[in-house]
């Protein structure tokens, strides 16, 4: 359990525009994101002694934005191996460094051109071999293939609905309305969500997230140094990452996977709400992971914000909604917002905690929650202003 | 014509599977120690860490655990012509799970828990492929 309550810190955020064609390499894109996160801490970047970040192969390893940046200092530099179960590992991870004298000041960032580069959902390599020789002859091959599977199962245990996705999908579309830098900014009613054609059943168009070109970062520190930074900081109460058992081979397989009407999210809720102290009932705004509308479903039952199975009717009668109980992704999220593979989520909780996000301001909005991940494996942090 | 779609690479672990495939057997490895099925296979058993196995040729039946129906195919030069199709997890009487596609019914008549048996499709004259079709053997 993270026993380190409100010792560390975000104290800088950046990021790049969204879009579906940068025109940039993904270097440039994470230079960007860092420096802004270093400014918005009003730290020189002479004085970061760290990088982690995470990639799938699609990025570049820290190494090269502390070379491009011309940071003298940043020796540790750490590459994740990750999807979206590692957005908030990688803070994680920093704050761990940290605590065991490894680094002082450490940028975190995820950058991609996810769209007009590598496409992580146009479907993996068409190769059979390890775990993908019992998968991809089978004609299964993307994930949005791989992550149907557990949404229809979902379905089939608990009754969930397309009119019960579809709450999510358009809750997150009514926030990016409200968002600038939101790449999706169309009104979406039901009716939209309902009539747009089936990718994967049961996965409408409208049920997958975007395809974005971009770059996040954060400025993770001790809550000691965060004090004389420029920004006002916003601790880290409690973090938690990991699964269940048989997470399998690599992301996309779970073959062996106890049941796929819950994802990793029940794994790790007593670890994340043990160690910030605080319950699902504190949580004022929750940006949680949606690289499909079902995710939401799963994490919300497996945090503990309903019980198992009540997913579906938890979001649905305004629930969700920036001025419901529980408002999530009020950036838009990764179906609307764009898909920086969930470390946009955490940009957007620091700003929901500062005050600072404008038009889709949660009122007064003291703890955030953060989650990263959809099948076996995730992470999720508790913030705090 | 040459068959476009992924071909599965044997390796140490899974060259019995293949070749009973292509012997129209459907071929798990049972544990010699603790006397549980595995799939995928592998050396030793994920239950009790015995080295020692047999192949076992299984009874072909299961039921349907879950399942999806592409209906956009990834890639279209490859898949265009199959979709709608359906992929699903099927549990095997004998315990574990399997990966493989539903033929022989419209994937609307798919159901949960639906009874399915194998068949054996020679994609190519050196691969064959389990696929399942509602019934029991």
């Amino acid at each position: 359990m993270f026993t380190l309550r409100d010792r560390y810190c975000i104290a800088g955020i950046g990021h790049t525009d969204y879009t579906k064609r940068s025109g940039r390499t993904v270097l440039d894109l994470a230079s960007e994101a860092c420096l802004k996160a270093s400014a918005d801490a009003g730290v020189p970047v002479q004085d970061i002694d760290g990088i982690v970040s995470f990639n799938f192969g699609d990025s570049v390893p820290g190494i090269a934005v502390a070379t491009a940046l011309g940071m003298p200092h940043a020796h540790y530099c750490v590459d994740i191996a990750g999807g979206g179960n590692a957005a908030n590992l990688i803070v994680m991870h920093a704050i761990a460094a940290i605590e065991a004298g490894l680094a002082k000041t450490v940028l975190c960032y995820r950058a991609m051109n996810g769209r007009s580069g590598y496409r992580l959902g146009g479907g993996r390599e068409l190769a059979a071999r390890g775990i993908t020789q019992y998968t991809a002859p089978f004609g299964w091959i993307t994930y949005p293939q791989a992550m149907a599977m557990w949404c229809r199962r979902h379905m089939i245990r608990y009754g969930t609905t397309a009119e019960q996705l579809g709450e999510v999908a358009v809750t997150c579309r009514a926030n990016a309305t409200l968002n600038p830098r939101a790449m999706q900014r169309e009104p979406m009613t039901m009716d939209d969500y309902m009539a747009s054609r089936f990718i994967v059943e049961p996965f409408r168009l409208l049920d997958i997230c975007l395809e974005s070109d971009g770059a996040c970062a954060v400025l993770v520190t001790s809550a000691d140094r965060a004090k004389d930074m420029a920004k006002p900081p916003v601790y880290v109460m409690g973090a938690a990452y990991g699964g269940g058992p048989n997470q399998g081979e690599d992301l996309f397989d779970a073959i062996r996977w106890p049941e796929h009407a819950e994802n990793y999210a029940k794994y790790i809720a007593d670890d994340l709400w043990g160690g910030a102290g605080v319950s699902p009932k504190d949580v004022d705004v929750a940006e949680i992971y949606d690289c499909f509308t079902y995710s939401v479903l799963m994490q919300l039952e497996g945090l503990g914000f309903c019980k198992e199975g009540e997913g579906g009717s938890f979001v649905q009668g305004g629930r969700i909604a920036r001025d419901g109980e529980l408002p999530i992704n009020t950036h838009g999220g990764l179906l609307s917002e764009a898909y920086i593979h969930g470390f946009n989520h955490v940009i957007e909780a620091v700003s929901q905690l500062r005050g600072d996000a404008g038009e889709r301001q949660v009122r007064d909005a003291e703890i955030a929650l953060t989650t990263a991940g959809a099948m076996t494996c995730g992470s999720a942090m508790v913030l705090r202003r | 014509m040459t068959y476009a779609k992924p071909l599965p690479e044997p390796d140490p672990d899974s060259a019995p599977f293949w070749a009973g495939t292509r012997e129209h057997r459907l071929m798990l490895q049972k544990c010699g120690g603790c006397g549980r099925f595995r799939f995928p296979s592998q050396r030793l058993c994920p239950h009790c860490h015995s080295p020692e196995a047999e192949w076992v040729q299984a009874s072909g039946n299961g039921t349907v655990f879950s399942w999806i129906v592409v209906r956009h195919p990834v890639p279209r030069e490859v898949y265009g012509q199959d979709v709608p199709y359906v992929v699903a997890l099927i549990a095997l009487d004998e315990g574990v799970r399997m990966p493989s596609n539903i033929v022989g019914c419209a994937p609307e008549d798919v159901t949960p828990g639906m009874a399915v048996t194998v068949q054996f499709d020679d994609v190519t004259p050196d691969v064959t492929l389990p696929r399942f079709k509602p019934g029991r053997a």
